[in-house]
């Protein structure tokens, strides 16, 4: 049995200790706007954060979560996240959208920790975020478009 | 009628025809009868255990210094292993597999040797190594510690010779400021390193044991911790 805090919810987990976290969110919370690309760290879709960092949860056994803070895109919120919506909706970053809230998870968690990221930094930070409809250019545009709302 | 439409025609006719004719008991299986096996990731043939030779193997060695480098040179199958130096690059992204190529996804070292905001170590890398089941061939396990890092720049091994990597672990400007007791500790006990031993399913573990390697660097620090000429 594991217990864990879901978008500040204390949930529990009876299944296999070794379950993906990603497996749990999907199948048993039914939260599936976290998706499955890879299942191997490869591509970014499945990114959540656990305690305030990105994290891949396909990659993540259930067991290692005990008494962590799990928070997936149905609820990350804050300034930073907020930021980032109204810059991706203002533009319209997604394509076809599979990859992208692992793209604003990851997004996210770089304003949180460095406001004002340069070019570099964008790059360095989503480098592991696919997108098979390489929508790059508007996510790297929306990142910085969403640190300057917040510089105000 | 239009060529799209003849052809989807014939297509339909051609599937009524092979319908009527297919027996009923073909209908029972999931696949054709010619299609491959379903693919299931390979099991990996075992890489062949390298041993290290115990201390006593050089006992042999009259002269101290000579015996000195031939453990240290011993101890190189550990240092000079893929799975050593591959988190001791040269540049700023970690290398991977026993061909040493750069680190996919295309991370990098970042002011803590631990990633940057937004892509550090640990989105991927947990307390432990994690068995990734059935998802690919080549990837068997996530490799994991709770230390997990790459080595500071100054640490770099990748390209260096043996006796280049012997005077830079000796010296307290590049070791992290270890004196010789402490480097033998950090070889004999360090967790991270002994991940070299454990790397995880589809990894080769580097030779020996930590035990093994930290009796020679034991054995090495007594004889006075020469190095081979660089
Ligand atoms: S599904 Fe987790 S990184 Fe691709
Ligand atoms: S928007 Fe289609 S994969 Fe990124």
């Amino acid at each position: 049995m594991v217990s864990f805090t879901l978008n500040g919810e204390e949930r529990r987990f009876d299944g296999d200790p070794e379950t993906p976290l990603l497996w749990v969110i999907r199948d048993a919370e039914r939260l599936t706007g976290t998706k499955y690309g890879c299942g191997i760290a490869q591509c970014g879709a499945c990114t959540v954060h656990v305690d305030g960092m990105t994290r891949r949860s396909c990659i993540t056994p259930i067991a290692d979560l005990e008494g962590s803070s799990v928070t997936t895109i149905e609820a990350v919120s804050g300034r930073e996240a907020e930021a980032v919506q109204t810059a991706w909706t203002a533009i319209d970053v997604p394509q076809c959208g599979y990859c992208q809230s692992g793209q604003i998870m990851s997004a996210v968690s770089l304003l949180q920790m460095n406001p004002a990221p340069s070019d570099a930094d964008i790059d360095a930070a989503m480098a592991g975020n696919i997108c098979r409809c390489a929508t790059y250019q508007r996510i790297r545009q929306a990142i910085h478009d969403a640190a300057s709302s917040l510089e105000g | 009628m239009t060529k799209t439409t003849l052809t989807r025609f014939c297509l339909l006719a051609s599937a009524c025809a092979l319908l009527s004719a297919a027996p009923v008991a073909g209908w029972s299986q999931d696949r054709a009868p010619a299609a491959p096996e379903p693919s299931q990731p390979v099991v990996q043939k075992k890489a062949e255990t390298v041993q290290l030779r115990p201390v006593s193997d050089f006992d042999a060695i009259e002269d101290e210094t000579e015996r000195s480098i031939a453990i240290f040179e011993e101890t190189g199958k550990v240092l000079l292993h893929p799975r050593c130096v591959n988190c001791h690059p040269a540049g700023n992204v970690p290398l991977q597999t026993m061909a040493m190529t750069p680190h996919q996804p295309p991370v990098v070292r970042g002011d803590a040797n631990f990633g940057v905001p937004g892509l550090m170590c640990n989105t991927c890398h947990g307390p432990e190594n994690v068995k990734v089941v059935g998802q690919t061939e080549d990837i068997l396990s996530i490799p994991g510690n709770p230390n997990w890092h790459l080595a500071p720049i100054e640490m770099a091994w990748q390209g260096r010779s043996l006796g280049e990597i012997c005077e830079q672990i000796k010296d307290t400007d590049r070791n992290g400021g270890k004196t010789l007791a402490e480097l033998i500790e950090h070889m004999a006990e360090d967790d991270l390193v002994g991940w070299g031993w454990n790397p995880g399913e589809g990894r080769e573990p580097v030779p020996g044991t930590q035990e093994a390697f930290g009796d020679l660097y034991k054995a090495w620090a007594a004889t006075g911790a020469h190095c081979p000429a660089p």
